[in-house]
């Protein structure tokens, strides 16, 4: 079953007096419960492409598909709608909530998927502590490392067991270990519960993980390949 | 219901995220509030002073004159029932005070000077619960009856007559056949009242001398009825208005004396004109705060956006926000207000003015009144215009795109 497809995505900006192609008549099918690593130097359009995927960025042409909807045509409360429901988002610095604290930021997309409280907090420590931070839930964002943030931005794009995960950059600002584990994390959701990972990073280590390797260049698909993950 | 919840708590905590500028903003809200509560009791009070004055000299909430009296208020235009028969309508009509008068433009006149006053025939024992003199605070006695031979004159009247209790002076006006009609009066009492212009204003005697010398028979001026609120005369308008015929009028007493009838509505427009005008100085500071606040969270807000919350739900947020600063400050500035007006109800003594006071109608104490309805009509307007200042920050924040916000730096 095809949990993402993108058909012929194009995306221009435009920066000072040049045109950048993003995405360049970019195609691609992710089935569901797929490990996928998104791959290319700066500039490259995978951050784009995640953008796209998720329904934060409209691109210029061209057709995408979450399961059996098409959201390039979907107004902003459709979209909202749609990643409320189906996506989980992991973004490359944090992205913390700061007046929130550890355990309410984990539980904040439960909130406003009206979630019981009960059932909330359940989820919220079960989650925190898969992610190492029992103990840390009344912390607030200032009053943890980098790493802490991280999972905490992690289990809270999780919790809910999205179909879909979108990491952009997730180890970016964390340590070897730490890193590990987390890559560890998404390895164990996408085996057990088939959520489907689509990943953009430089980090060699996180494609390791990777089933499948997708490298991009200048918005444009260069390399599609399936690996054995580590 | 839910989501308001979870709105509500995100707009709380991040009110207090600047603790130190929404400090400030509250304190000029609360500043604000109190200034326009303050004002507007000072005002009030002065203005319902003013009133109260005023009604309690024409006096009565209700009227019933000759049609044609309140243009010509002469002997001429006396009612067309008589004593007997206002007994047999009023009498038992359930009405909390009423009284019959004689009310005739006159001259008094000393061994020494004369001024034109407005001689009242009164039936002492009927007005005692509502007449603008207090009878105990009389130099020398007030009237004992309507058939009293004696005058009772304000104390500024008797200087400016140059006459005292024990001594004679003579009122004149005219009879129904144009002829003078006067008579000599004993001075018998001096009375005190707010103002020197009231003091200075009237005679009374009592009713049946001044019908005798006006030869007017047992008819009278102007019959009056008071209730218990001089702002609700509608319940006793209606009753008297159906107890008597065309051949008299009916009148309300903001139709007799209209000047103080406009002043009362005037107090409301001038309440709603105050608060409005404080309100748009801090409506400054509250979009300049909704503002700042919006701008130094757009990332935030992306990321809002970003993890389903709809734009609605961003601008509620922002709005929610701005309702709880409002309400806090508004709070704080109704605490405030009610702490100082309350201890100056007993009265402001502002004698250092009062001449200038009395030369538009008000009293040289100045009586603070804590309106509930006034509180009410403040906070309401303040919360439904910052409602309306509120909208754009709130709408702007809420039409981000959720990808170029979350890349802000």
């Amino acid at each position: 079953m095809t949990a993402v497809r993108c058909i012929d995505l194009c995306k221009t900006y435009r920066q000072g007096d040049q045109d950048i192609k993003a995405l360049d008549h970019l195609s691609i099918d992710i089935e569901k419960g797929e490990f996928v690593c998104l791959m290319s130097p700066s500039g490259g359009g995978k951050t784009t492409l995640l953008n796209a995927i998720g329904g934060l960025d409209i691109p210029d042409s061209g057709e995408v598909w979450i399961a059996d909807e098409r959201i390039d045509q979907m107004s902003k409360g459709q979209l909202a709608d749609l990643r409320l429901a189906n996506i989980g988002f992991v973004f490359q610095a944090y992205n913390l909530i700061p007046v929130l604290s550890a355990q309410e930021n984990v539980e904040f997309v439960m909130q406003v998927q009206g979630i019981p409280a009960a059932e909330r907090r359940d989820k919220s420590h079960a989650i925190l502590e898969e992610v190492g931070l029992k103990g840390l839930e009344t912390r607030r964002p200032a009053e943890m490392s980098g790493g802490q943030q991280q999972r905490v931005a992690v289990a809270r794009a999780i919790v809910s067991r999205p179909e879909l995960v979108l990491a952009d950059e997730p180890t970016a600002n964390l340590d070897s270990k730490t890193s590990a584990e987390l890559m560890e994390l998404f390895t164990e959701l996408n085996e057990h519960h088939s959520t489907t990972f689509i990943i953009a990073t430089h980090d060699q280590r996180v494609q390791a993980y990777a089933k499948r390797l997708v490298r991009m260049l200048d918005g444009r698909i260069v390399g599609d390949a399936e690996q054995h993950a580590a | 219901m839910h989501m308001f919840f979870v709105l509500s708590r995100l707009a709380w905590r991040y009110l207090w995220r600047n603790h130190r500028r929404t400090i400030v903003m509250l304190s000029a809200i609360a500043i604000g509030a109190w200034a326009m509560i303050f004002m507007t009791a000072l005002t009030r009070g002065m203005v319902d002073q003013m009133i109260e004055d005023g009604v309690s000299v024409i006096p009565g909430h209700v009227l019933i004159h000759d049609p044609d009296y309140l243009d010509d208020p002469s002997v001429n235009n006396r009612v067309a029932l008589n004593d007997a028969e206002l007994d047999e309508r009023f009498g038992d009509a359930g009405f909390v005070s009423w009284a019959s008068r004689v009310r005739v433009p006159a001259i008094v006149t000393s061994e020494r000077e004369s001024r034109g006053v407005t001689l009242l025939g009164i039936d002492p024992q009927a007005e005692r619960g509502f007449s603008f003199v207090d009878y105990d605070d009389v130099d020398g006695r007030f009237l004992e009856g309507p058939d009293d031979k004696g005058v009772v004159l304000g104390a500024k009247l008797a200087d400016t007559l140059e006459t005292r209790v024990g001594k004679r002076v003579v009122l004149m006006s005219q009879d129904p056949d144009n002829e003078i009609a006067d008579r000599g009066f004993r001075v018998v009492g001096l009375f005190h009242a707010e103002m020197d212009a009231t003091e200075e204003s009237y005679a009374f005697v009592g009713k049946r001398t001044a019908q005798d010398m006006l030869r007017i028979g047992n008819s009278v001026s102007e019959v009056v009825f008071v209730g218990d609120d001089y702002r609700d005369v509608e319940p006793i308008y209606e009753k008297v208005a159906a107890l008597v015929d065309d051949s008299v009028r009916v009148s309300r007493w903001t139709e007799v004396d209209t000047y103080l009838g406009t002043m009362m509505g005037m107090m409301d427009g001038f309440m709603l004109i105050w608060v409005i005008v404080i309100f748009l100085a801090l409506s400054f500071g509250l979009v300049n705060t909704l503002v700042m606040a919006v701008f130094e969270r757009i990332r935030e807000i992306g990321l809002m956006l970003a993890l389903g919350m709809k734009p609605s739900m961003i601008l509620g947020q922002i709005l929610i926000e701005s309702m709880m600063l409002l309400a806090v400050g508004l709070l704080i500035g109704d605490v405030l207000a009610w702490a100082t007006i309350k201890p100056l109800e007993g009265g402001i003594d502002i004698s250092i003015v009062a001449e200038g006071m009395e030369m538009f109608g008000a009293s040289s104490t100045l009586y603070p009144s804590f309106n509930i309805d006034d509180v009410i009509l403040a906070n309401v307007v303040v919360m439904i215009l910052g409602f309306l200042a509120s909208l754009s920050p709130a709408w702007r924040a809420s039409r981000y795109e959720p990808v170029e916000a979350i890349t802000k730096v």
